[in-house]
């Protein structure tokens, strides 16, 4: 067990930046997710841990080490890779001892560890077996399975489960975090998948273009984006976002969303007169037929573009008279067509302010 | 049907001279009696066979040996730097040369003049100007088969690399990175990751250089004319048949080195075989 610290690390391919001065503390026990689209520096920062890679500036500690100069096998770390990486030629049962044998591990301990290991992921009878011989969801169970055998540290997983159909995956995700709270060692997670980021991780850090975004509890990350770029990306469907204008009536200052006018939060009027964005995530957005009691309801206007049913609810596409597009669930026991001219109902107090040119939330 | 011409074609040119081939070797030098076993009497009991035997032993052992083995350190080590291609371009560069091309050129590495006279070889001169002797490579018996195994080395090293670079490459990069992180060095990974995960390729590359080695005759018939006891298996084939005139002995040598060949075609087709069934 050991906590982690980046402080300002940056990797640079030639002139290419992969990860960007990374800031990020991750606590002892702590399972962190690393999320955000391909090439975002994500796995980048996952192999400067692994020591596959080797750091352009700054520093990278476990527990108290620092270890930018330490080969990967003095790191304490084990890894599963995306691809399960299991030795071809090797049987479950030796690709799981492979590190303990290295390590020069007497014979019997080495049994012990693996077969324990097995045992807890449901894979005893599989050991004699060799890696082609599995299916996908065994394949990444032994490469679970070899890195929990070394003990290690920090536990690091680069899309794990992302070659796994849509029902393992499901599984897979609950078994990874019940084995996380088994162990209760640090996980440090790599995905692209905010559903896989949102139902694991203690802590989410979101990175675009080798930039951290925003680290924080799935929650916080969901309810207070710190930027457009965060806000859109978790969330599915993403959240809609809605060009508004200031304008003066009776003497107030109000906004306007496509022609409808809006109160002036406090916390925007503050902000100055800079250019805004809105942001409503679209289960804020109501059929006026169904409507939630706790809402404070305002009016939107629109057409419908293509409505999908999803059997728990509907997804639908609708445009504003002015021509600004957005996404809605709505209850699936609405009845709604292609082309209806709706009054859809928004919930004033899950609005979202951001400062249209910096991108950053206004709170 | 549609095999009929390929048998055909088969049957004409690989079957029948086989068969002629094992036919001929129960008579005479001029095909006339039937000697029956005379010949292979003859064959492993006469000096120079004997002689021709243990070269091709030595040839067999040597020349496969270090070639796959220099070629699969050259693959691993080369893959590694930046100047791969021009690298393994020169390493490779001898394999367009022919054998005989090849022995021309070592004619004049292995060049002699007599002791006090200017060298024109390249390993005499090397040899003289560090204040030695001369030495007769290709005439002194201690060293003149393996002055002829040094070409044949050259020659092919180039070929093994080539092939076993491409099975190199071959391995998944996050398999090495894996027996990195389970804490293997870089002589671990050679041997427990990278060997067994190439060794198909690399029995393969063996048996067909044992092949090509149990075929060589140009190389001693350029450059020895198999004299000072550098005859070979096939290059004595050779002299029987075509200088000697007797079909009978020159027959009964084809069919033994067919028969010394055979297994290993058969384990090279097995592993192709097996091969293919992974894909």
């Amino acid at each position: 067990m050991a906590s982690v610290s980046f402080e300002q690390v940056t990797k640079q391919f030639d002139d290419y930046v992969a990860v960007n001065n990374l800031n990020l503390e991750i606590e002892d026990g702590e399972f962190l997710v690393f999320v955000g689209p391909s090439g975002c520096g994500k796995t980048t920062s996952l192999r400067l841990l692994a020591g596959l890679e080797t750091v352009s500036q700054g520093q990278i500690c476990i527990g108290d080490r620092r270890v930018n100069e330490l080969s990967p096998k003095d790191r304490d770390i084990a890894m599963v890779f995306q691809s399960y990486a299991l030795y071809p030629h090797m049987s479950v049962y030796e690709n799981m001892a492979f590190s303990l044998d290295l390590q020069g591990k007497p014979k019997e301990e080495i049994r012990q560890r693996v077969c324990s290991a097995a045992e807890l992921l449901g894979i005893e009878k599989l050991l004699h077996r060799k890696p082609k011989e599995l299916s996908g969801g065994q394949r990444q169970r032994v490469a679970v399975g070899r890195a929990i055998v070394r003990k290690p540290s920090v536990f690091l997983m680069d899309e794990p489960l992302s070659n796994l159909d849509a029902m393992l995956r499901v599984q897979a995700r609950k078994e990874i975090s019940k084995l996380h709270s088994d162990l209760a060692t640090t996980f440090i997670y790599v995905t692209h998948d905010q559903v896989e980021a949102m139902t694991m991780g203690d802590r989410i850090a979101v990175m675009k273009d080798g930039i951290l975004q925003q680290v924080d509890s799935p929650a916080n990350l969901y309810n207070q984006p710190a930027n457009l770029f965060v806000a859109g990306f978790i969330g599915s469907p993403a959240m809609n976002f809605f060009q508004v204008e200031r304008l003066s009536q009776e003497g107030k200052e109000k906004l306007s969303l496509d022609g409808v006018v809006l109160p002036m939060p406090d916390s925007v009027a503050k902000n100055g007169d800079r250019p805004l964005t809105l942001g409503i995530r679209p289960e804020n957005i109501y059929h006026p037929q169904y409507l939630p009691l706790e809402i404070e309801p305002m009016e939107l206007p629109a057409t419908v573009n293509l409505v999908e049913m999803m059997g728990n609810e509907l997804i639908v596409y609708a445009q504003t008279p002015a021509g600004t597009e957005f996404v809605a669930r709505i209850d699936p026991r609405v009845n709604i067509k292609q082309k209806d001219s709706v009054k859809f109902v928004v919930d004033t107090q899950r609005f979202y302010y951001f400062d249209r040119e910096m991108e950053t939330a206004i709170f | 049907m549609y095999v009929t011409p390929a048998l055909l074609f088969l049957s004409a040119y690989l079957i029948l001279p086989t068969l002629e081939t094992v036919y001929l070797s129960f008579f005479d030098g001029r095909s006339r009696n039937f000697v029956g076993l005379k010949n292979y009497v003859f064959a492993f009991t006469d000096h120079t066979m004997l002689v021709a035997f243990r070269n091709n032993l030595l040839w067999l052992v040597l020349v496969t040996g270090i070639s796959v083995s220099l070629g699969l350190i050259i693959a691993v080590l080369v893959d590694k730097v930046r100047y791969e291609a021009i690298a393994k371009s020169i390493i490779f560069l001898p394999m367009a040369i022919s054998f005989v091309g090849a022995s021309v050129i070592w004619k004049f590495v292995y060049a002699y003049r007599p002791a006090g006279a200017e060298q024109i070889g390249l390993l005499n001169a090397i040899v003289t100007s560090l204040g030695f002797a001369p030495v007769g490579w290709l005439v002194e018996r201690s060293v003149n088969n393996f002055a002829l195994i040094a070409i044949m080395i050259w020659l092919y090293t180039g070929f093994c690399m080539v092939i076993l670079s491409a099975a190199v490459k071959g391995i998944p990069a996050d398999v090495i990175e894996a027996a990195r992180i389970d804490g293997a060095n870089s002589w671990q990974i050679f041997w427990r990751i990278t060997i067994p995960m190439i060794r198909s390729t690399l029995l393969v590359v063996s048996t067909t250089m044992v092949i090509l080695v149990l075929k060589v005759f140009d190389i001693v018939f350029v450059m020895t004319g198999g004299n000072q006891g550098t005859e070979v298996i096939a290059s004595l084939m050779i002299k029987e048949m075509f200088n000697y005139r007797n079909f009978g002995r020159g027959s009964t040598i084809a069919v033994i080195l067919l028969l010394l060949i055979v297994p290993v075609m058969i384990t090279n087709i097995r592993r192709f075989k097996a091969q293919e069934k992974l894909r």
